[in-house]
Formats: structure tokens, C-alpha cells, sequence
């Protein structure tokens, strides 16, 4: 896929911006929910969709140096997870779609990964 | 590089919601010493892996880190249960890990198979009531 800025899917697909900064380009897209999956298969740059909201989440992304975390069903991060996505600098986005529409619209928009 | 460079920690067994700071720590520490970030991501992994591992499963443990012109030494060392049947802990999918862990999204059976996968030599030490040390290295010539 091409890079795209995160501002332009926040815009696109009405995305909350729960915490961190939109200014900055993804490169692909990873959907999961177990950690040491997504901590082997999330790469840096990308997007990384979960319904995972607890803190450990902030720290996988921090280490794969992912562009954002997307939480899909509005899920809501824990106020530990929040305080350590701003601490840690981790953009985190929210939306009420499932993750499979996440994906498909996502995957209209022109990103494959 | 003339001398190594080491890092330690110890890891906090009672806290599971905060852990992987270690691994956080030394993947700031790798990027300071300007090592490339391909062997950074490899490290980082292995390490939280393994760190997170000593959290859930140990009880907790120390982290080592060592740093030298050719390579980056991890060591973990815990006094754990350890691990009864190592060639099936190492199996994708195997995993003891308990529903309240699992609901944080630990518990896949992909940990110490990710720790293998991204470093170049790793060795597990573990006796059963005693605990478990495990070591790897990451390649950076
Ligand atoms: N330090 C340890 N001490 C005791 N047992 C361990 C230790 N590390 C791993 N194990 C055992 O090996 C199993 C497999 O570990 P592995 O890291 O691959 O998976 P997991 O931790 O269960 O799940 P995941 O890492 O995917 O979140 C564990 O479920 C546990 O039974
Ligand atoms: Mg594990």
C-alpha cells in the first residue's frame, strides 16, 4: 500500500482521536487481539486494530513502534492505558465499527497489508 | 564499542499490568547507542517475550542486558516453577497460561516461539521448583 497519513483516515472514516497525534503516516494495517501475535506481525508504521484496552497494549505498541492503535466497538482504554499512551507518546484512535468493517474500509480506502 | 555495556533489572512478579518496562527501557537505551533498528525490533520482541513470561509464569525475575561489538546478550533468569516440558512450551499454541491472563490477551503459545524466531541462539535452562534461565543473543555485526 501507499503511505497515508493517519489525519486522513481520522477524517474518512470518522475516527475518534483518543490520545497523541494524527500528523503522522502508516504504512500497513495488522487486526488481533493477542499480544505476542501482534507484538511479531505489527511492524513499524503500521496500524494496529484491536479490542484489546488494557495497558500492555501501549507497550507492544510502543515496541513495534506502531503508528496508532485503533480500538474498534468503542471499546474505551483503562485510565492506566491512557495515562501510559501519553507518557509513552502512542496515538490511540477509537471508532464504533467492528473490526471486520474497520478492515473492509480500510481495504476501499486503498490499504492492503 | 571498546567495553560492554550492561543493563539490569528487576522484574516485578506481582504486577502483570505494567509489565514489559524493561523491554521499553532497553529498546530506548539500543536506539541511544545508535544500533540498527532491524536488530532493535528483534531484541525488543525477544525480550519483552521473555520478560513478560517471568511476570505471568515466574512470579517475576531479573533481566540482563549485554551489550557488545557483535552481539546483545539477554539473560533471564527466575526462580519460578519452570518449565516441566520444554519442546512443548517451545510449540506454537502451547500455552498454561490462566482465564484472568488470557482476558489481557496474553496466552496465545506464541511467546517463547517469537523469542527463538528473532534471535540467533537461545538457551533455556530450567529445573522444576527451582527456575528458569533462559539466554539469547542477537547478531549485530
Ligand atoms: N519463565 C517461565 N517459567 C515457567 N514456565 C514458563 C516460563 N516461560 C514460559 N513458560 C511456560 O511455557 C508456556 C509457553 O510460553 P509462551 O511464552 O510460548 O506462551 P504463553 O506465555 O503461554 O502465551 P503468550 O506468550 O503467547 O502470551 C507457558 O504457558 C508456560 O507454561
Ligand atoms: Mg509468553
Amino acid at each position: 500500500m501507499h503511505k497515508m497519513k493517519l489525519s486522513e483516515i481520522v477524517d474518512s472514516l470518522s475516527l475518534s482521536v483518543v490520545t497523541g497525534g494524527i500528523d503522522r503516516d502508516f504504512e500497513g494495517v495488522y487486526a488481533g487481539d493477542f499480544l505476542s501475535r501482534a507484538m511479531s506481525r505489527v511492524e513499524a508504521d503500521d496500524l494496529w486494530i484491536t479490542i484489546m484496552n488494557n495497558v500492555n497494549v501501549i507497550a507492544v505498541a510502543s515496541l513495534t513502534d506502531a503508528a496508532a492503535i485503533l480500538l474498534a466497538e468503542n471499546v474505551s482504554l483503562m485510565p492506566d492505558a491512557l495515562a501510559a499512551a501519553r507518557e509513552k507518546d502512542v496515538t490511540v484512535l477509537s471508532s464504533g465499527l467492528s473490526v471486520y468493517e474497520l478492515c473492509v474500509a480500510l481495504g476501499r480506502y486503498g490499504t492492503v497489508s | 564499542m571498546a567495553e560492554n555495556i550492561v543493563f539490569h533489572f528487576d522484574v516485578d512478579g506481582e504486577d502483570f499490568s505494567s509489565a514489559g518496562g524493561a523491554s521499553v527501557t532497553v529498546k530506548k537505551k539500543l536506539r541511544q547507542l545508535g544500533i540498527a533498528p532491524e536488530y532493535i525490533r528483534r531484541v525488543s520482541i525477544a525480550m519483552y517475550e521473555g520478560e513478560i513470561n517471568m511476570v505471568i509464569h515466574a512470579n517475576g525475575g531479573s533481566a540482563d542486558v549485554i551489550v557488545s561489538d557483535d552481539e546483545i546478550k539477554i539473560v533471564l533468569t527466575d526462580t519460578g516453577p519452570g518449565i516441566p516440558d520444554v519442546s512443548l512450551a517451545m510449540q506454537e499454541g502451547y500455552s498454561t497460561a490462566r482465564d484472568s491472563i488470557r482476558s489481557l490477551g496474553f496466552g496465545a503459545g506464541m511467546g517463547l516461539p517469537n523469542m527463538k524466531k528473532y534471535t540467533d541462539t537461545m538457551e533455556i535452562d530450567t529445573e522444576l521448583g527451582r527456575g528458569t534461565t533462559i539466554t539469547m543473543t542477537v547478531k549485530i555485526a
